[in-house]
């Protein structure tokens, strides 16, 4: 615990930012509607990383139900795995098909992870899905989602 | 612009043999989406973190590719297991190649 707090100074110049940028967010988000992604082109995206036909299960994300927020919406993905050399999360994506564009992230394990279990921080232009992706060293590949409501978009800023 | 870009990393520097350790990260970055536009109307060029990439004692234990759907700052967390003392390194890279890393020192105890 050498460590300096990592998440102050982070949310202080992420709130001065989302002020100071407040009317080209809008202007991004209304731009964006135009271009945003679709649930078939997330799901394109997705495929692409991960062959196979997903089943449910397996996948879990936490998110906020409604993010006041969208320019940094905190999301937790976790995936139920032993985590060893024999059984293991290869690789997880995760999509947004209400962005621009539909990717998010797309991490991929060891077993020396330990846990499959990520957060970060998600811009998300507006009310829209996440869905998350995860392939199992067996090839074996798993699917959830879950919708977040925003009531400020985020890609502008 | 990249001098005040600085990775922070929160970590326990000591665990049990096989302990799961949680890592949390950050990294001061703007993160420009390439969607945003400057105050003349010109779309501000795409320059994000699109690589994060997480080793112990140089064997790998995980990577992610971002997009530009990353909050400015990524914040990134995941979990590491412990079996032996041992340096995390972390490295950072951003769409121009520029790259940064930190190194923590874990010990088992």
């Amino acid at each position: 615990m050498n460590h300096r707090n990592p998440s102050t100074l982070g949310r202080r110049a992420a709130l001065a930012r989302a002020g100071g940028y407040g009317l080209a967010a809008i202007a991004g988000v209304l731009a964006a509607r135009d271009a945003a992604a679709t649930p078939d082109s997330a799901r394109d995206w997705l495929a692409a990383l991960a062959k196979g036909t997903p089943a449910e299960g397996k996948v879990s994300i936490k998110a906020p139900e409604i993010a006041e927020n969208g320019n940094a919406v905190p999301v937790t993905v976790g995936v139920e795995s032993e985590m060893t050399d024999k059984s293991y999360v290869k690789a997880l994506h995760i999509a947004a098909d209400g962005n621009p564009n539909p990717g998010v992230a797309s991490y991929s394990f060891t077993p020396l992870a330990g846990k499959a279990e990520i957060q970060l921080r998600v811009r998300l232009a507006q009310t829209q899905k996440l869905v998350a992706v995860a392939e199992m060293n067996d090839g074996s590949v798993f699917i959830a989602s879950r919708e977040v409501k925003v009531t400020i978009g985020g890609c502008g800023g | 612009m990249s001098d005040d870009i600085k990775p922070r990393v929160r970590v326990q520097t000591k665990a049990k043999k096989g302990e799961l350790v949680e890592v949390k990260t950050l990294v001061t970055h703007p993160m420009e989406s390439g969607q945003r536009k400057d105050a003349d109307g010109k779309l501000v060029p795409r320059l994000i973190v699109s690589a994060f990439d997480a080793t112990f004692n140089g064997k790998p234990v995980m990577n992610a590719k971002l997009e530009p759907a990353i909050s400015a700052n990524p914040y990134l967390s995941f979990f590491v297991r412990v079996d032996e003392s041992g340096t995390l390194k972390l490295t950072w890279t951003d769409d121009n190649k520029q790259s940064w890393t930190s190194e923590t020192k874990i010990e088992v105890g």
